[in-house]
């Protein structure tokens, strides 16, 4: 199949045609000729390398109530994502190479998107003993990334034992940083807020303290750590100083930690309830400047859908997360682009290239240029639109976005050559 | 008033008509049959999530004094442990009629969702949500000291310039934190004393001026002082650790008689109950005569007869 998308502006540059061919982009140029090609007008859109996600929760196998691998790459695509990683706080655990092909498997099938498996660090993510790490790389979903996301790999040796068998194919452990004993009960943001509204504390320094204690572990063993949604500003410092050490540490930055503040809590609305809890300002801005600067390598959903009934109820008694892979790019160009803190091509820097590299995922994150793959996103920056939860493609409705009017959608997702996303309507 | 969710929310118009009201209701004590047929026909549906004994029975005799009908349902242990829906439980109890809703809760922010969601369209009054808030309390509170501290003429009044000294674990109690937003409305000084465990982080923004030391807040010679029940689960270190031993704690922060000896003779006593004898309050010191606890209690009827009557008759205009 060739498709031929006229006037579109790669990187937010001067308007071009691109036309793909099979899975590859074949050509770029102005006034290509139609031919055979199916003629897809992008006037107007920007074109981007197709967007990756170290951090989805695809919740199958086991709660498929909440979203299963297809709903939730079906929402990928929606959001112009062509790759996600596939958190491993499934039922079944992915902590053995038979489950981790399964999900690869399952997303293979649905065809939406890549679904690169993440492998548990430790067994049932129970964090008492290590995964079978090396059988889940060499398995045919071959993973390279491991998290217990969701728990924290609180125990400093079983962390340190993880950093360094991993070293042996290259592998990358990504810690969901959160000190458990200080945050036993918590329900929120430690702060003025939660002493106000009577919500048990997260205190920033829960997270502090791990990410603190992994990257002097990450240089002691030499290994590689990614840091999960962070959240904070001493948490960026921390970061910031390590890369300065040579430590060999990437982060991540969730879009509604740089968009969205702890007072959301005061609605006692459990859809903006999330772990790590919403911050403060000054750590929203604290994480805008490190995006800007590269402290913060990648944007991550962390797309964490629920059946209704998590969010339905009272705030204690509702399910951490929210969902994120329809509404992230509308998110970073309303608080990253339109504030001139990232220009396109650094959308397309944390959003797909710097996320391809940590995940090892070869054919994605690669620009679009002749003779690459044909991953792309095609992003209308003027459609703004109001998000109904109930009208996205994700199995569940727990968007802190509902009735937010966002500034443009993605229009076009383009995945190894097929059309998984056209006009706004994912392809059947 | 639609519904009473936190103390806060009240301007002093409001707190003074619920006062003055209160006053009214207490008057009904006077007559032979202690019972007004305000309320007869309504329906007051009670949902307590969390025991708590003295809360209900207070709201239960408060509502059958006006003459409403009383759904009663209390879960054991917490919602999440029983599976019990807030919004299942909200909307069959509407469903049989209930037009006003007392809710306790073990978490806080549950009667601002109840209020807020969309499940009931009905008046919520807060019965006291997790560490949040319990603005019936705070209301007896002031209801209580008005009539101490400011006399025979208080209706219409309120308590400027009257020093409050609260004591105990201010980090975990909804009456501090009601108490605190009320006591401000009303223009009372408030001082919070407690060790530095049992304060919430971002306490310097509140109202009130913050003391470690219980000695220094009673030679400022307070007006009213009230004690703050002591969890005993909360007490060692095994279970939290916010102090090191209870002796040690009523060494630092509990009132005995030589700290009662202290306080100017005018000063009043309140508990929100039930105490914790010998923790942060002596036996000696609980039964004294400044001590207003039991009147508390009966005070917290009146004031949850005016709540309920300014609820349902505003709803029934509206």
């Amino acid at each position: 199949m060739s498709i031929l998308f006229t006037n579109a502006s790669i990187l937010g540059a001067e308007p071009t045609d691109i036309r793909t061919e099979g899975a590859t982009i074949a050509e770029i140029g102005t006034g290509l000729p139609a031919g055979d090609s199916l003629v897809i007008d992008a006037s107007g859109l920007i074109a981007l390398p197709g967007l990756i996600d170290l951090h989805t929760h695809l919740r199958q196998p086991g709660r498929e109530d909440a979203e299963t691998v297809l709903s939730g790459t079906k929402a990928a695509a929606a959001g112009g994502f062509t790759c996600v990683h596939a958190m491993a706080n499934t039922t079944p655990t992915q902590d053995t190479a038979g489950v981790v092909e399964q999900v690869a498997k399952l997303g293979k099938k649905a065809g939406y998107a890549y679904v690169q498996p993440v492998g548990a660090v430790t067994v049932g993510l129970k964090g008492e003993r290590l995964a079978e790490l090396e059988a889940m790389f060499e398995s045919r979903a071959n993973v390279t990334m491991f998290s217990d996301d969701g728990q924290c790999v609180s125990d400093p040796v079983l962390m340190r034992r993880a950093l360094e068998y991993v070293r042996s194919f290259g592998g990358v452990i990504a810690q969901h940083a959160q000190e458990p004993r200080l945050t036993e009960g918590a329900q929120m943001h430690e702060g003025d807020v939660s002493a106000e509204i009577g919500l048990a504390g997260w205190p920033a320094v829960a997270e502090e303290s791990i990410i603190a204690r992994d990257c002097l572990l990450t240089q002691h063993v030499g290994s590689r750590l990614h840091v999960l949604h962070v959240s904070t500003k001493g948490s960026v410092e921390l970061i910031r100083w390590a890369k300065a050490q040579g430590i060999n540490v990437t982060a991540e930055a969730t879009p509604h930690h740089i968009s969205l503040d702890h007072s959301k809590a005061r609605s006692y609305d459990p859809r903006f309830k999330v772990n790590p809890p919403l911050r403060t300002e000054t750590d929203i801005a604290a994480l805008k400047e490190a995006i800007a600067d590269g402290t913060i390598d990648t944007i991550g959903t962390d797309h964490a859908p629920h059946p209704v009934e998590g969010k339905d109820c009272e705030w204690a008694a509702g399910a951490f997360g929210m969902t994120g892979l329809e509404t992230a790019l509308p998110v970073i160009h309303h608080e990253l682009v339109n504030s001139g803190i990232l220009d396109w091509a650094g959308v397309a820097r944390v959003m797909s290239t710097k996320p391809a590299e940590i995940g090892g995922i070869a054919d994605q994150g690669r620009p679009i240029a002749v003779g690459e793959p044909a991953n792309m996103c095609f992003y209308d920056p003027d459609a703004p639109f109001t998000v109904r939860g109930a009208e996205q493609n994700t199995k569940s409705t727990n968007t802190p976005w509902e009735g937010v009017t966002l500034p443009g959608r993605v229009m076009h997702t383009v995945f190894r050559g097929h059309l998984t996303c056209r006009e706004g309507k994912v392809t059947e | 008033m639609k519904h009473l969710l936190n103390a806060g929310d009240l301007d002093i118009a409001e707190v003074l008509t619920i006062l003055d009201t209160a006053e009214t209701m207490r008057d009904t004590n006077k007559r032979s049959i202690r019972k007004l047929p305000a309320l007869a026909g309504r329906t007051v549906a009670l949902m307590f999530f969390e025991d708590s004994t003295r809360t209900r029975l207070s709201f239960e005799a408060a509502a059958k004094r006006l003459s409403a009908d009383v759904l009663n349902f209390s879960a054991k242990g917490s919602s999440l442990s029983k599976g019990e829906s807030l919004k299942d439980t909200a909307q069959t109890l509407a469903a049989m009629g209930a037009e006003a809703f007392v809710i306790r809760h073990s978490a806080s922010g549950a009667a601002h969702r109840l209020a807020h969601s969309g499940w009931i369209d009905a008046p919520i009054i807060n019965g006291g949500d997790g560490t949040h808030q319990h603005p019936t309390q705070a209301l007896l509170d002031a209801f209580t000291m008005r009539r101490h501290l400011v006399g025979d003429d208080r209706l219409g009044k309120d308590l400027s310039g009257k020093k409050v000294v609260i004591v105990g674990d201010i980090l975990h109690s909804r009456v501090a934190r009601s108490n605190l937003d009320l006591l401000s409305t009303l223009g009372a000084e408030v001082t919070l004393v407690a060790p530095p465990t049992l304060l919430p982080v971002g306490i310097g923004n509140w109202p009130a001026t913050i003391r470690y030391s219980l000695d220094e807040a009673i030679e400022e010679g307070p007006d009213a002082i009230m004690m703050l029940r002591v969890q005993h689960e909360r007490m060692t270190g095994s279970g939290g650790g916010f102090f090191p031993s209870p002796e040690e704690y009523h060494r630092l922060y509990g009132l005995n008689m030589e700290r009662m000896g202290k306080l100017p003779s005018h000063t009043i006593l309140l508990h929100p109950g039930p105490m914790n004898r010998g923790l942060e309050i002596s036996a000696e010191a609980a039964d004294q005569d400044r001590s207003v606890v039991l009147e508390q209690v009966e005070n917290g009827v009146y004031v949850r007869m005016a709540v309920l009557y300014l609820s349902l008759a505003n709803e029934a205009t509206a």
